[in-house]
């Protein structure tokens, strides 16, 4: 069953980014939208959160506490970057303590661009990630089986 | 007909199979009814049910393997009590079993190495010094009136309990709120989606655990109102009245009241334990002394 879709649980990070990706993601999180409508939980636990939304274009310092959270949400789960800052780096693409997007560091499995982005944007970003979220489930559970499958035929 | 002896193991299976059935509703309930009483849709009834349901769906993440026996101990022992109590078993070993779950769940949080989950190991471990002494004052007060300590002679006694226990009742509705994990006394962990000490007490159970947390944590709704339940229990209209104002109640104080330091749990929970529990079972001693029933 699809139960990942009914209640996906939300972790917010920012990698280094200028706060106003933070400001829509948190207006998109406000009371005012009653996201858990939706069973959507704002968690600050990794090992709770089912979708990871960063922002940023992701510095050296924070890039070892960037890797260390990813590893911690269990599987499934995915990764949204927001803005521009986190999808490539930006205007500050070129800085020298920049790494230029997310990707760089960890896997990221949707894009939402802007400057600011919008909380719509937002809002369709994470609608795309539970679809996504659903195939890893469904990838995780053949991957289970197969292995199943192999020891059975060691026998 | 159904034989005399096997009454209480049907008690105690329907306990096992409806309780988490029943303890997610309330859940789903509560949820509804906190999101309207700020302003709010709420999610849908059944999503304590999703949420379960996802967790078990995702990976079993640990920091080491000795969480997962803590926390299957803690779901077990927790449905021993409950099924020990729906059985008409003895309060008091009742008791020893519930407090001995959450004992493996405070083992499971200092099982593992985040300074979040030790800061809400030690304030489960507060909460029960807090709630301890006035759930054992319900038992004795409940042998005091019915001269048992056993639910099944409890629950059919046509004592009104209640009459006799006012004090203990008001002082078992205060516990409830920690034992229902309210504000303000939710300073383990907490049902809302506050941040404090990232989720205290389960910080560090994800996946499968945190769902197992959780279904012991209906099992333990289904005991705790049972117990109001036998406050009331000669008239089941009154009871079942009960438990809905006294859960009603728990929401209310929980949307309006902010949360507390642990010295000020300790001392308002044993205050009341002490005035409101002993000068009441100290009455209720007296006038058996003096020849009033």
């Amino acid at each position: 069953m699809t139960y990942l879709k009914k209640s996906p649980w939300l972790l917010h990070y920012d990698a280094s980014s200028c706060n106003g990706c933070d400001i829509e993601v948190l207006a998109a999180l406000t009371p005012l939208y009653d996201i858990e409508r939706f069973g959507i939980i704002n968690t600050g636990n990794p090992k709770h959160a089912d979708i990871f939304l960063v922002t940023g274009g992701v510095n050296a310092q924070n890039k070892q506490v960037l890797i260390n959270t990813y590893e911690q949400i269990p599987e499934p789960k995915v990764v949204i970057a927001i803005g521009i800052c986190a999808t490539s780096g930006g205007i500050y693409r070129e800085c020298y303590n920049i790494l230029g997007g997310i990707d760089k560091v960890i896997p990221v499995d949707v894009y939402v661009p802007g400057c600011a982005a919008r909380p719509e944007s937002i809002i369709d970003g994470v609608v795309t990630a539970l679809g996504i979220l659903e195939q890893k489930r469904l990838a995780m559970k053949t991957k289970t089986e197969t292995k199943m499958v192999r020891a059975g035929d060691a026998q | 007909m159904i034989p005399e002896y096997l009454v209480p193991v049907i008690w105690a299976v329907l306990y096992l199979i409806l309780a988490p059935i029943a303890g997610g509703l309330i859940a789903g309930i509560d949820r509804k009814v906190t999101a309207r009483m700020q302003g709010r849709v709420g999610p849908p009834l059944l999503q304590s049910f999703y949420d379960v349901a996802k967790l078990f769906e995702k990976e079993n993440l640990v920091v080491t393997a000795s969480q997962n026996f803590f926390v299957l101990s803690y779901l077990v022992f927790m449905a021993v009590a409950g099924a020990l109590f729906f059985s008409g078993g003895d309060m008091l070993l009742v008791i020893f079993a519930f407090t001995l779950s959450h004992i493996f769940l405070v083992l499971g949080a200092y099982a593992s190495y985040s300074p979040y989950s030790h800061i809400g190991a030690e304030r489960e471990l507060l909460q029960i010094i807090a709630y301890e002494p006035m759930i054992i004052l319900t038992a004795v007060g409940m042998y005091m009136v019915t001269r048992s300590f056993f639910v099944s002679a409890i629950v059919t006694s046509d004592i009104p309990v209640i009459l006799y226990l006012p004090g203990v009742f008001i002082g078992y509705l205060i516990v409830l709120t920690i034992k229902l994990r309210k504000s303000p006394f939710d300073l383990s962990t907490s049902h809302h989606a506050h941040q404090e000490l990232v989720k205290g007490v389960t910080t560090d159970f994800g996946g499968p655990n945190l769902g197992k947390i959780e279904v012991a944590h209906w099992y333990e709704y289904v005991f705790l109102l049972g117990v109001v339940w036998l406050f009331f229990a000669w008239n089941p209209i009154i009871a079942v009245a009960a438990i809905i104002i006294a859960y009603f109640l728990e929401i209310l104080i929980d949307n309006t009241i902010a949360r507390v330091k642990w010295q000020l749990m300790i001392r308002s929970a044993w205050i009341i334990a002490g005035t409101l529990g002993l000068v009441n079972l100290g009455v209720l001693y007296y006038l058996r002394m003096v020849g009033i029933p």
